[in-house]
């Protein structure tokens, strides 16, 4: 008798991940993926064409003639870049607002989110649970109700009953990238705290208790414990965060204005099409611009990203 | 990711990043005001006085135009040491409400909607313009232009630029070839139209798509016709709704639109049948005109924009329109047109200076040579309107047989103007009974 009675161990993983890891390695899935990754790219490759067609054929005719008729031309890229009237682009300058406007407005809500979750899952004191409740609640609430309250918070203080509060901030020109920081980082805090908590309330009380018991304080062990641990997931948070404030226009239309000191990127290229919209050749190669700091951060980070993802939730 | 690990090192960083923000906020400051006393500073006498002072416009004009805009009172800020800090925006409409409500408005909006500027001054938003302004206002422009900035008998702002809605496009070249000439009454217009289908040309390109906006262009053929077959006074009654939106004259006028917008016959050349103008946007509608697809097209003076930058807009030349003619001879020449009105929210004397600087003759003469623009001051001297579609405007704006009547969508409330007329054009467009139509509108008026 020298069957062999099972192939259990090929055959059937033991963890639900594995299986699906599995079924998803099959022929068909990995056409259909190829598949749905060609549908999804099909109109920003469309986008890329167009880029690079002369105005009178983007506007005529459509980016798939352009393999019966190639005709190519950098002259959008030049003018969105180099354009010497303040018309034409200029993107160098609001390019470099959009990342004053983003580094701040992702290390700011990073470093409060971090802090926080460690604070409301490690620190023991009364109403923990109730303040992270209240936090995770404020998830729900629109960042449009706060837009108008915020911005008279800034131009016209706090005040109760005709007593000031809380002055006006006054700030004009470039100070006004504080209003913008500050209100990324508020409407970034429910979410964030929401994540990174659930993350640092995973970690093992064993190494909180054996830290503390070594004589570590919350400080250090927030610092050499904590933080190495949760990189993945600050990576990831981080990634969310910067491609949402580099994408955001309504914060940055309110809080920045569309001057040419704060305005980022968002809020030129929402112009560059002209008054009557007659300049939208220029939006093609104006998106490519934009995209590319957010696409090198996302290619770069990416790993990171996935790991972040998944520490999360499977664990296979 | 050392950033990360090391979390005081992003501090650093933010705390450098503002430090160098805040020190190019203080190098930009330049005081340029020591120019007063030179000759050609002369004609800005009256607004002398307010040297080192910041005034803030907000309107939605942007991109090339913005930047002729703000070369257009370059001088006047020199001379006067005004510092005009001016910002547009497409959102305008909306970031105004916004800003006005967080207690930052501008110092001076361009609102081109009397609807939107009857709401903020209904609000208590907006200051009364001064004496001055009121004076210059009244000496440049007609008193048709300014009752649509009084409110309750307060006068809030002079127009400043302006465009004319009643024109057909056409192209010079074809009419030359085919023998047709520019049609001066509306039966001349249909002689046109029919000789053009037998020619086998589709004689109209119509297309009303504009995004969240689509229809408006249907609105403006309304008023158009609405304003040939009935007097001026009607159709104020009908914008400011003292009769009816459903009122019979103005399903006469709809249906006699549709003669033409839901005429297979006559539309839509280049795109396919009427239901195409629902789905053909606005910014290529007459573009096939050029191609010889089709013959008219009616659209504002804008339009002008719109054509590629080698075909020449001129009466001789590759592209031109003429004025959308009258249909009843006694209702003289009714203009359609629509123009942004400078309203402030603030009185600080800086304002009110601008304020009235930008109604004055020397002001619209300063814009106006600097090409692409039309406005209805009466001091704009024709030698300084280069562009030749630009100049028929001002011809028109200026004629004192012209009866000017502004854009009726925009003088009624938003969720009309800018909401079920638009919405129930694209319906009617789409096969919709007219009357069926123009009741939804009227249900919809705001009471």
């Amino acid at each position: 008798m020298t069957t062999t009675p099972t192939r259990a161990g090929t055959d059937a993983p033991a963890t639900i991940a594995g299986r699906v890891r599995r079924r998803l390695n099959t022929r068909w899935a990995t056409a259909a993926s190829i598949v749905i990754a060609i549908v999804w790219t099909i109109p920003t490759f469309g986008l890329l064409i167009s880029s690079f067609r002369p105005e009178d054929q983007i506007k005529t005719t459509g980016w798939w003639t352009f393999f019966a008729d190639p005709q190519l031309t950098l002259e959008n890229y030049e003018q969105v870049l180099f354009g010497r009237s303040s018309s034409t682009g200029q993107l160098a300058s609001y390019f470099l607002n959009s990342i004053v406007i983003t580094l701040p407005s992702v290390l700011f809500p990073l470093a409060f989110a971090a802090l926080a979750a460690y604070a409301l899952a490690w620190i023991n004191f009364r109403g923990r649970d109730w303040i992270y409740i209240g936090i995770f609640a404020l998830q729900i609430v629109p960042l449009q109700m706060a837009l108008v309250p915020l911005l008279s918070f800034f131009s016209q203080g706090v005040g109760i009953g005709g007593i000031d509060l809380l002055p006006a901030w006054n700030l004009d020109d470039e100070q006004r990238f504080i209003q913008v920081w500050f209100a990324h980082t508020c409407f970034a805090l429910p979410l964030g705290v929401f994540l990174l908590h659930n993350f640092v309330s995973q970690l093992p009380r064993d190494l909180m208790e054996a830290a503390r018991v070594d004589g570590a304080t919350h400080p250090k062990i927030f610092r050499t414990i904590v933080l190495p641990l949760i990189t993945p997931a600050l990576a990831a948070y981080g990634i969310f965060q910067f491609l949402w404030v580099w994408n955001d226009l309504l914060v940055a239309l309110i809080f920045a204005g569309g001057g040419d000191e704060t305005a980022p990127l968002t809020v030129r290229l929402a112009e560059l099409a002209g008054t009557r919209g007659n300049e939208w050749q220029r939006l093609t190669s104006g998106a490519f611009v934009a995209i590319v700091v957010p696409l090198l951060v996302f290619l770069s980070l990416q790993r990171y990203f996935v790991r972040g993802l998944l520490a999360g939730s499977v664990k296979g | 990711m050392a950033v990360f690990v090391r979390p005081r090192k992003a501090f650093v960083l933010a705390g450098v990043l503002s430090l160098a923000v805040g020190a190019t906020a203080c190098g930009s400051d330049d005081g340029d005001s020591g120019r007063a006393d030179s000759p050609e500073c002369a004609v800005y006498e009256q607004y002398q006085g307010n040297s080192d002072t910041e005034v803030s416009i907000y309107a939605s004009i942007r991109d090339a135009e913005a930047d002729l805009l703000e070369q257009s009172w370059e001088q006047f800020a020199d001379c006067t040491g005004i510092e005009i800090d001016y910002e547009g925006s497409g959102e305008f409409e909306a970031q105004l409400q916004v800003r006005v409500d967080g207690g930052n408005a501008p110092d001076i909006a361009f609102i081109p909607q009397p609807g939107l500027l009857n709401r903020f001054a209904q609000a208590g938003k907006l200051k009364p313009a001064s004496a001055e302004t009121k004076a210059m206002a009244e000496e440049n422009y007609a008193a048709d232009w300014l009752q649509y900035s009084t409110v309750n008998g307060e006068f809030y702002g002079a127009p400043l630029g302006s465009n004319v809605k009643s024109f057909v496009w056409y192209s010079p070249k074809m009419f030359q070839e085919q023998g047709w000439s520019v049609p001066t009454s509306w039966d001349d217009l249909i002689k046109l139209s029919d000789r053009a289908a037998a020619d086998g040309i589709t004689p109209w390109c119509v297309g009303i798509e504009s995004g969240d906006a689509t229809g408006w262009p249907a609105t403006d053929w309304i008023e158009d016709v609405l304003l040939r077959t009935q007097t001026p006074e009607v159709y104020d009654q009908w914008t400011t709704h003292a009769i009816p939106f459903n009122d019979q004259r103005v399903v006469d006028a709809v249906d006699r639109a549709g003669t033409i917008l839901r005429n297979d016959t006559y539309v839509n050349g280049g795109y396919g049948g009427v239901k195409s103008i629902a789905t053909t946007s606005f910014q290529e509608a007459g573009l096939p005109i050029l191609q010889g697809e089709c013959a008219l097209h009616r659209q504002a003076s804008f339009y002008a924009n719109q054509w590629p930058e080698e075909s020449e807009v001129a009466e001789d030349g590759d592209i031109f329109a003429f004025y959308f003619p009258p249909i009843d001879p006694a209702k003289g020449n009714p203009v359609l047109g629509g123009g942004e009105f400078t309203v402030a929210f603030d009185d600080r004397p800086e304002v009110q200076a601008v304020q009235t600087y930008l109604a004055s003759g020397e002001y619209a003469n300063s814009r106006a040579k600097l090409g692409n623009w039309v406005s209805a001051n009466t001091k704009l001297d024709l030698a300084n309107v280069t562009n030749p579609i630009d100049r028929l405007s001002v011809e028109l704006l200026q004629d004192e047989r012209t009866v000017f009547r502004f854009d009726g969508s925009d003088l009624m409330p938003a969720a009309v103007g800018a909401g079920t007329f638009w919405k129930e054009m694209v319906s009617w467009i789409s096969g919709k009974d007219t009357a069926a139509a123009l009741a939804a509108i009227e249900s919809s008026w705001p009471s």
